[in-house]
């Protein structure tokens, strides 16, 4: 059980927030719930369940991949299967009932499994890693800095790795910001709309195991819808008849007549993909294909062994996850103010980055009592100084682009816990996360 | 003689600086610490005992990502299952996790806390970095 200091909180006691926040002590702060980290989690991600599952903000069309699937299949079940019951096997809506089993519940995994997604440097992390970075060129340009990258040699392969500005970290290899969900995931591979997730390194098994039996089940609907129809229209009726008959059938017949190219088509090249140890991204940018004209490039992460690949890639050990969903953030953070400082804002901004976040930070960054008439990009020297003690500012008002500027406060006056999705604001952290404060107690076990 | 820390001392001592020990990627993305000695620590612990630590730490993340046998047959019979028996049980990862948690705290109760030091579980920090927490040396002694 973790060493956490709350209180149990009436709810008349429950501080409402002010919309002027100055940044003044507070003399009592009151006791607030204790919160549970997915609630501040600072990536644009919802979660359902009290932090259990895990899908990206915009769901993208998740609900229409679930309702055709649904919606085939019933279709088939219903229509279809009786017929060819009647006239071939039973074991037909026994095969078609395994698959549809699979395919939902590996749909259902993806979705809602954190794909492998990096947690954000704590401040002293990011702080640590500043003090390693030289910039000879200064920090009074206009321009973003240039990307900073280190240089590691795995398996006598020159790997670059990039620093991630919104997480503060140097990205391990393989990993890739993704902007829609606006964490870093390890190996990542895309970010797909039709599961409303990003995919990576912890859900690329669900993912391929979903393709794969998704083309299963469409072929087998597209055979077997082929099929009744066929003996329908035997006995001189015709393809009419047999249509007028089950309607049903033609409009199963449309779908996945369209949708088994399409899916049978991507799990012919994630089978590629995976037999070579390759992502998605990394065949996309031709990484290690030569493309560039380097002739001795070679994936330095493929075992040269399409088996050995398929196992490590779908059958490895499964990582656990990152980033903490349940575990609840410590509330003696939220007692602390002090004065307020803005980061960085434009001039950090990651590559992958668009230009909403820029307009928020900037945004912020014209409210900010520091930066009243001086220029932003005045101000970096002065902002990377003081970095152990690097504190936030309150949240003006909610807006949405929270992603680059990293001005966390201390106060969360703004949001209660949602337990629901219905808001659409993301659940991202006005209020601090795992801070190290000279209150914090340290953590002896470290069990999640 | 130098007084010596214990956990509930340091629970009350000031924190003076943390270091940070990052991870290694020369031998892929596994899990792997540099076992580089943080020139901050260089008064505190003996370098030997810090490497054998950060070793200690690499061999069991090592175990836990281990492609072997026994990972196959977990991986091919959660396939198998669908993947519904993560939900039941146990992956061989997290019980290693926790082997590894165990043996920070005891490293933590045994070596590091009396030299006023604290260990923090990588998983803490998403196996980004092993934080190595320095703690103010209130007794001026003779280390």
């Amino acid at each position: 059980m973790k060493n956490r200091e709350y209180q149990q909180i009436d709810p008349q006691a429950l501080a409402t927030p002010t919309p002027t926040p100055p940044p003044r002590p507070l003399p009592e702060h009151k006791p607030r719930r204790a919160r549970r980290r997915w609630e501040v989690f600072p990536g644009k991600n919802r979660f359902y369940c009290d932090g259990r599952m895990i899908v990206a903000r915009q769901s993208g069309v998740l609900p229409l991949t679930l309702g055709l699937i649904l919606l085939t299949s019933g279709l088939f079940f219903i229509f279809d299967c009786p017929f060819l019951v009647k006239h071939l096997t039973s074991c037909i809506p026994a095969i078609g009932g395994v698959l549809f089993v699979f395919v939902i519940i590996s749909l259902l995994q993806t979705s809602f499994t954190d794909p492998g997604i990096l947690p954000r440097a704590t401040p002293e992390e990011a702080a640590d890693i500043e003090k390693q970075i030289d910039n000879p060129t200064g920090s009074s340009s206009s321009y973003r800095p240039p990307p900073r990258t280190k240089e590691v040699v795995i398996n006598q392969q020159v790997v670059k790795l990039k620093y991630c500005f919104t997480c503060k970290i140097f990205r391990p290899p393989r990993t890739s910001h993704c902007s829609l969900c606006d964490n870093c995931v390890e190996r990542f591979d895309h970010h797909c709309p039709w599961v409303g997730n990003c995919v990576g390194k912890r859900n690329y098994r669900f993912f391929y195991t979903f393709i794969v039996s998704l083309s299963f089940l469409t072929a087998f609907i597209f055979g077997c819808v082929t099929t009744h129809l066929a003996l329908r229209s035997q006995g001189g009726n015709g393809l009419v008849f047999a249509l007028q008959a089950s309607p049903a059938s033609a409009l199963e017949l449309v779908v996945c007549f369209f949708s088994v190219w399409s899916i049978l088509g991507l799990s012919g090249f994630h089978t590629y993909l995976v037999a070579t140890n390759l992502t998605t991204n990394e065949d996309i940018k031709g990484s290690w294909s030569g493309k560039s004209g380097n002739e001795d490039v070679g994936n330095p992460y493929s075992y040269n062994s399409i088996i050995k690949n398929c196992c490590s890639v779908l059958c490895g050990p499964m990582p656990p996850s990152l980033i903490d969903r349940r575990g609840f953030v410590p509330s003696d953070d939220s007692v602390q103010t002090s004065p307020v400082e803005i980061e960085l804002p434009a001039a950090k901004n990651d590559i992958n980055m668009c230009t909403q976040g820029t307009k928020g930070l900037l945004e912020t960054a014209s409210r900010s009592p520091l930066l009243t008439s001086s220029c932003p990009q005045a101000k970096p020297q002065a902002v990377l100084e003081p970095l152990p003690e690097i504190v936030p500012e309150p949240p003006k008002t909610p807006h949405k682009h929270h992603s680059h500027h990293r001005s966390k406060a201390k106060q969360s006056t703004h949001h209660t816990p949602k337990t629901s999705n219905s808001s659409p604001r993301p659940h991202h952290s006005h209020s601090s996360r795992r801070k190290d404060s000279k209150n914090r107690d340290p953590k002896f076990s470290s069990l999640r | 003689m130098a007084e010596t820390h214990s956990l509930q001392d340091l629970r009350q001592a000031a924190v003076a600086s943390k270091v940070f020990v990052q991870r290694d990627y020369s031998s892929g993305t596994i899990c792997k610490f540099q076992t580089k000695f943080p020139a901050e620590l260089e008064s505190r612990i003996d370098k030997q005992q810090f490497e054998e630590t950060v070793q200690t730490l690499n061999n069991l993340y090592a175990e836990a990502e281990k492609l072997g046998g026994r990972s196959y047959l977990e991986g091919c019979l959660a396939c198998l299952t669908a993947y519904t028996i993560f939900l039941c049980m146990e992956t061989h990862y997290e019980k290693v996790l926790k082997k590894i948690a165990k043996y920070i705290q005891e490293q933590n109760e045994k070596i590091y806390a009396p030299l006023g030091l604290l260990l923090t579980d990588p998983i803490e920090r998403g196996l980004r970095v092993v934080e190595i927490i320095i703690f103010e040396d209130r007794s001026i002694g003779s280390r």
